[in-house]
């Protein structure tokens, strides 16, 4: 099977054509994906650009997305397949005249017609090439892990009444946790293993310019500045990624040319979600008004 | 290849780290795909098949960089770094003269290089300054921690932050306000632990290339975060601890509160199973349940804060307080021979370290002589405390129970006992150690549920899913 990427380099230039900027270990790992066929799982603090490495990565390959959101209470009928069973109904009833052996009926109604397929299913039956993103996979319970393992290990999905069913090409896959829970350990070994973490500073000032390209060198290099001096702090929840651009985007729009401390006290809520991040940050960054 | 591929997963195995079968053959596939020489890339190659933990990584990266550090970039070819090893050796058995630059010279360059915040210059000048400084001699059983300190006293990293402010200045880079000379110094203090990083990575290297790998490997080997032990635990490490902390709580509570919600099926809801039988043709095909709401235990926590056990109670109280969600309210007390309530120091922020400082700093704990004393803490909680004990309350109680001889009171552990849900004991000390010299450990036991020996984060999370479980 023809491969993605040639080499390590190639994967960052084709992601940084869609604007995703891989560091060494990021660009190194879905190499290392592609090449050994394995499934990528991602770890990491929220907004860090998790889900965003599927996309970029489908966006850079020209692959069909496919996403599996996780919570709690996902079962095989919404992530594998269905059987249709309101058509099936439908099409007992209008057989009722015509007094065909039960037999047809049966293998009938559990064929493909009959079938929903859901996000899994999906992107193993696909011809074209894919990208298989299990999102928030920590969401679901243990038991429920146990489904993924077959289609992971095997890319393969065993329906009763149709067979064994074999994908014809490998899908991409990257399986995203949040680390609320332990993940199964067989779920772990089969997967390549990725922490994406906040970013050095270099890095978030590229990406802040290129996520907003209105933005100038000199105010980027000051926002992650300030980002990383917040993220020294000991806060409840640190800014993420994601938070950061929409930061650069608002001092943007508020015509900001240079970050003071004002400007900082009265766009920190941007930045920071909780009440007491807020104050502490605050006070360590924006000195107290004079009172004269 | 493979060998030195094998003795690295076989030192990862030893330092407690769970690589399985696969993972290995899958490590010894993916470094067919990556040159070695590529050495960020190896490493990520590495990492990302052998260790499927982020807390894991530490101790992943410290044998990395033992076992690869021959191959650390720069390092071209081994001659030259044998002729640099012959030097060394020839300055250290010279009397230590006969270096090429001054301290004053390298530091000049040093700052220039940080300046421009070239990292390759960097190594280099970090390389000679180890070579001067640190008076390394090949055999000599010292660690790199006293070959770092005497390298860095040399630098004197401080004084070069210092100066590179100035030079900043003299550029004319002047911050206008507090922030940004804030967060300049920041970005100098950065560009020094890059430094210091070299440093450290430098002298790694010529300790391996003297000791080989494996003898270096063993004594960098170090507890995992959730194994070391409290009572002992480095200034460093209980950092690391710190951080784990509020991670470890955050997963606890989810898979809590997972469970609760599905541990029971409540009654019928005869509502919601006629609903869903419309779609079955009225045939109540799904009966649907009502969840129920099992109640959250109420905890009382009693922690001796003397010298000894200060540190396990606070990483306690700091854990039981990021949990408290779980709990229907959670009330704390502290003593050495007197006793404080410190509930008021967590209602009043929700910063829970600030709290815990706070109760080490303003609770009124000493009585007498500030000599642990068990039994008169116990007394006055029981003349104070007693009626609020209830039949939801769990109480826990931690400490060492070193009670300088003084007598034990365990009456009142008995009637609390009988009133409350339940009570626990933590011990920090080894089980081994219970009941030796003045721990009167046995005298409480009878009326506690549990008793526990609780030296690490481990058996902490253990213990606190078990009592949020009710």
């Amino acid at each position: 099977m023809a491969s993605r990427f040639a080499s390590v380099s190639d994967a960052v230039e084709r992601l940084r054509t869609v604007d995703y900027l891989a560091d060494t270990n990021i660009a190194g790992v879905v190499y290392l994906a592609d090449r050994l066929e394995k499934p990528v799982l991602v770890e990491g603090p929220a907004g860090v650009g998790k889900t965003e490495l599927a996309k970029a990565l489908a966006r850079s390959t020209d692959a069909r997305l496919i996403r599996l959101q996780c919570y709690e209470g996902l079962d095989e009928a919404k992530a594998l397949y269905e059987w249709n069973y309101k058509k099936q109904l439908l099409r007992i009833q209008v057989d009722r005249e015509h007094e065909n052996s039960w037999a047809d009926v049966e293998s009938d109604i559990f064929s493909e017609p009959f079938l929903l397929t859901r996000p899994l299913l999906e992107a193993i039956r696909a011809t074209e090439p894919v990208v298989l993103l299990i999102d928030e996979v920590d969401r679901v319970e243990i038991e429920t892990e146990a489904l993924l393992l077959e289609v992971l290990s095997d890319f393969q999905v065993s329906i009763p009444e149709l067979g064994t069913i074999v994908g014809t090409q490998r899908p991409f896959v990257i399986l995203t946790s949040n680390n609320t829970r332990e993940l199964s350990e067989a779920l772990k070994r089969r997967c390549l293993y990725l922490h994406i973490d906040y970013p050095d500073l270099e890095r978030e000032k590229d990406i802040v310019r290129v996520r907003v390209p209105e933005i100038d060198e000199e105010l980027a290099e000051q926002v992650a500045r300030v980002v990383r001096s917040i993220r020294e702090l000991e806060l409840k929840k640190a800014p993420s990624i994601s938070e950061t651009i929409d930061w650069a985007r608002t001092l943007l729009y508020l015509g900001t040319s240079e970050i003071s401390p004002e400007v900082i006290g009265e766009t920190l809520h941007v930045l920071l979600k909780y009440q007491s991040d807020i104050a502490k940050a605050r006070k360590e960054l924006v000195p107290p008004v004079d009172a004269t | 290849m493979l060998d030195v591929l094998q003795g690295f997963v076989h030192e990862l195995r030893s330092a407690g780290l769970p690589v399985s079968m696969t993972e290995n053959l899958d490590a010894m596939r993916a470094v067919e795909h990556i040159d070695i020489a590529e050495r960020d890339l190896f490493k990520a190659a590495l990492g990302a098949t052998l260790v499927k933990h982020h807390r894991h990584r530490p101790a992943f990266d410290t044998v990395f960089d033992v076992y690869f550090s021959l191959y650390s970039p720069g390092v071209d070819a081994d001659d030259a770094h044998a002729d640099e090893w012959a030097e060394m050796v020839s300055d250290a058995t010279g009397g230590g003269g006969g270096g090429e630059l001054t301290r004053e010279e390298l530091a000049q360059m040093l700052l220039d290089a940080l300046m421009r915040m070239d990292r390759e210059e960097l190594r280099r000048l970090a390389a000679t300054a180890v070579t001067q400084f640190a008076g390394m001699e090949p055999g000599r059983p010292v660690g790199g921690t006293y070959y770092l300190y005497r390298t860095l006293r040399q630098l004197d990293l401080d004084d070069l932050a210092a100066r590179l402010v100035g030079r900043a200045q003299e550029q004319g880079d002047v911050p206008t306000d507090d922030l940004a000379a804030r967060l300049q110094a920041e970005e100098y203090q950065a560009r020094l632990r890059t430094l210091r990083e070299l440093v450290e990575a430098e002298i790694r290297r010529r300790l391996v290339a003297d000791r080989g790998v494996e003898a270096m490997a063993r004594t960098l080997r170090k507890p995992l975060p959730e194994d070391v032990d409290f009572m002992h635990a480095s200034r460093e490490e209980m950092l690391a601890l710190q951080r784990a902390i509020y991670p470890l709580t955050r997963t606890l509570a989810a898979r809590l509160a997972q469970r609760r919600r599905r541990r029971h099926r409540g009654h019928l809801d005869f509502r919601k199973t006629v609903r869903a039988s419309l779609s079955y043709g009225g045939v109540p095909a799904e009966p649907k349940f009502r969840h129920p709401h099992p109640s959250k235990p109420e905890i009382m926590v009693v922690a001796d804060i003397s010298g000894s056990v200060a540190s396990f109670a606070r990483f306690t109280l700091q854990f039981v307080y990021a949990m408290a969600s779980q709990f229907s309210k959670v009330r704390s007390w502290v003593f050495i021979d007197g006793i404080d309530e410190v509930t008021r120091f967590f209602q009043t922020s929700d910063d829970v370290t600030a709290a815990v400082h706070r109760v080490n700093t303003e609770a009124d704990v000493v009585w007498v002589d500030g000599h642990s004393d068990y039994g008169h803490a116990f007394e006055v909680f029981h003349k104070r405390h007693l009626t609020e004990v209830t039949k939801k309350t769990s109480l826990i109680f931690l400490g060492d129970v070193r009670n300088n001889y003084h007598a034990s009171q365990a009456w009142v552990l008995r009637e609390l006992g009988e009133r409350a849900r339940h009570l626990y004991w933590l011990n920090p000390e080894p089980r081994g150690y219970w009941d030796t010299g003045d721990s009167i450990m046995a005298e409480y036991v009878p009326y506690c549920d549990g008793v526990y020996e609780c030296r690490n984060l481990r058996q902490l999370e253990r213990f606190v899913a078990t009592i949020a479980e009710g």
